[in-house]
């Protein structure tokens, strides 16, 4: 079937079979392989991006069900020139990653909690980070990190 | 993992769902959210050869306030019923609930109806519309029909839907008793409940304590008998037959079903005043 999708502010379409999953039509058609695939079943939030600017995890969704639909992934943060976005600036000051692999995900889900909360608590970001896991453990500077992206868009206002 | 093959089909309405079932029959499978199907489907656990992808069915998704009950449409999210200022109001039960399903990414996919249709007994909200006294509406090629929650779930993932029925609209009587409490315990903040409870008022509900979600029927008839919170939530396991699995033995569910019963009727009592 034909899927038609807008990722990061550009239309896409594509043939693709009927049960490829988002996250494989992102990073193997589209070529966008900054969202990965971690455990495959829902859990670990690695494939996190955002639909329509809502965060869902791309391994548990169909590309012909987001089809028509709006899908952000890290890749459409940063600026033209490159600049990074508020929360990737806030990620890389408070040193919120240490292997790297849940990063993109946290970023997502973390977007995603800013546009409905702008101002969490630290009890609130913690419970919004439920559903992605670090193995590294790093969830301490990854909370301080997102509590800091909302102080300064707060600022910034 | 990748599913197995199968044919998409989107339904536009859900008139022509029902249309699309009534022609694929059992060979077809809804796809709401797909939070539960497609991870059956990855594990080759379901292999339907059609998928009927409701998930533009707009006319399915709301939550309304009528005369006698609050009527939830199959297709809302549960991060809508979170969210909803109705429920907050009027059935905060399910509101808190739905705010504990999975995590922020499963919400903005999961839809209650799909949770319901697919009569899992971990799942956290069958067992609050069950507590809640709940009437599931589901079309068919026949008509429409309502069913009492009560007599819906059958066993594991089964339930009285006939593979042409469409669950639609789930509806939930006002509560007569305001005080409501939702306990649920994990393992890790993610997973399932090893078992919870839903309560409102003195109805009782039990997530995972068998092959369907339960109401806590001893715990409730003592409740009525007048037996105090601490004697009825005692006989909260009776007549329930749990699962082990590796988070649990059945002893040890039937331990928690108590606390947690206990913990959900006190809680109530404080909220009720």
């Amino acid at each position: 079937m034909n899927v038609t999708i807008t990722v990061n502010g550009e239309k896409t379409s594509h043939e693709v079979e009927d049960r490829t999953l988002l996250v494989h039509h992102l990073r193997d058609v589209v070529g966008l392989t900054a969202t990965n695939v971690g455990c495959d079943t829902s859990t670990c939030g690695a494939c996190t991006v955002l639909v329509n600017g809502e965060s869902v995890k791309s391994c548990t969704v169909l590309a012909a069900q987001v089809d028509g639909d709006e899908v952000q992934t890290l890749e459409g943060l940063a600026g033209e020139n490159g600049e990074l976005d508020p929360m990737q600036s806030a990620f890389r000051e408070h040193h919120a990653l240490q292997c790297g692999f849940c990063t993109p995900g946290m970023v997502m889900a973390a977007t995603s909690l800013l546009r409905e909360n702008p101002h969490p608590t630290e009890e609130e970001v913690r419970a919004a980070l439920k559903g992605n896991l670090c193995r590294c453990t790093g969830y301490h500077n990854i909370v301080q990190a997102i509590m800091s992206a909302a102080e300064s868009a707060e600022g910034a206002r | 993992m990748i599913p197995p093959k199968f044919a998409y089909r989107r339904a536009g309405s859900a008139e022509e769902a029902v249309s699309l079932l009534a022609e694929y029959g059992d060979e077809a499978k809804i796809l709401a959210g797909g939070h539960s199907l497609l991870p059956l489907m990855k594990l080759r656990l379901a292999q339907p050869e059609f998928l009927i992808d409701i998930g533009r069915v707009h006319e399915l998704s709301y939550i309304r306030g009528e005369a006698d009950h609050i009527a939830v449409g199959a297709l809302t999210r549960y991060h809508d019923l979170e969210h909803s200022e109705l429920l907050a109001a009027e059935l905060p039960l399910l509101a808190h609930a739905s705010g504990k399903v999975g995590d922020p990414q499963v919400r903005h996919r999961g839809t209650i109806g799909g949770s319901i249709a697919h009569g899992e007994s971990a799942s956290d909200v069958p067992a609050v519309v069950l507590a809640l006294d709940g009437t599931l509406v589901v079309s068919g090629p026949s008509g429409v029909r309502e069913i009492p929650s009560s007599e819906f779930f059958l066993g594991p993932f089964e339930t009285v839907l006939e593979p042409d029925e469409l669950l639609t609209e789930i509806r939930l009587p006002r509560p007569a008793s305001p005080g409501w409490s939702f306990q649920k315990l994990t393992s890790r903040a993610i997973d399932w409940a090893i078992v919870a409870v839903a309560v409102q008022g003195s109805s009782v509900g039990l997530v995972n304590m068998g092959s369907t979600p339960l109401r806590a029927t001893a715990t409730e008839r003592a409740l009525a008998d007048g037996a105090s919170i601490t004697d009825a939530a005692a006989r909260a396991a009776e007549g329930t037959s749990p699962f082990a699995d590796r988070n649990a033995s059945p002893e040890y569910r039937k331990h928690l079903a108590r606390v947690l019963v206990r913990r959900g009727l006190e809680e109530a009592a404080g909220r009720a005043g």
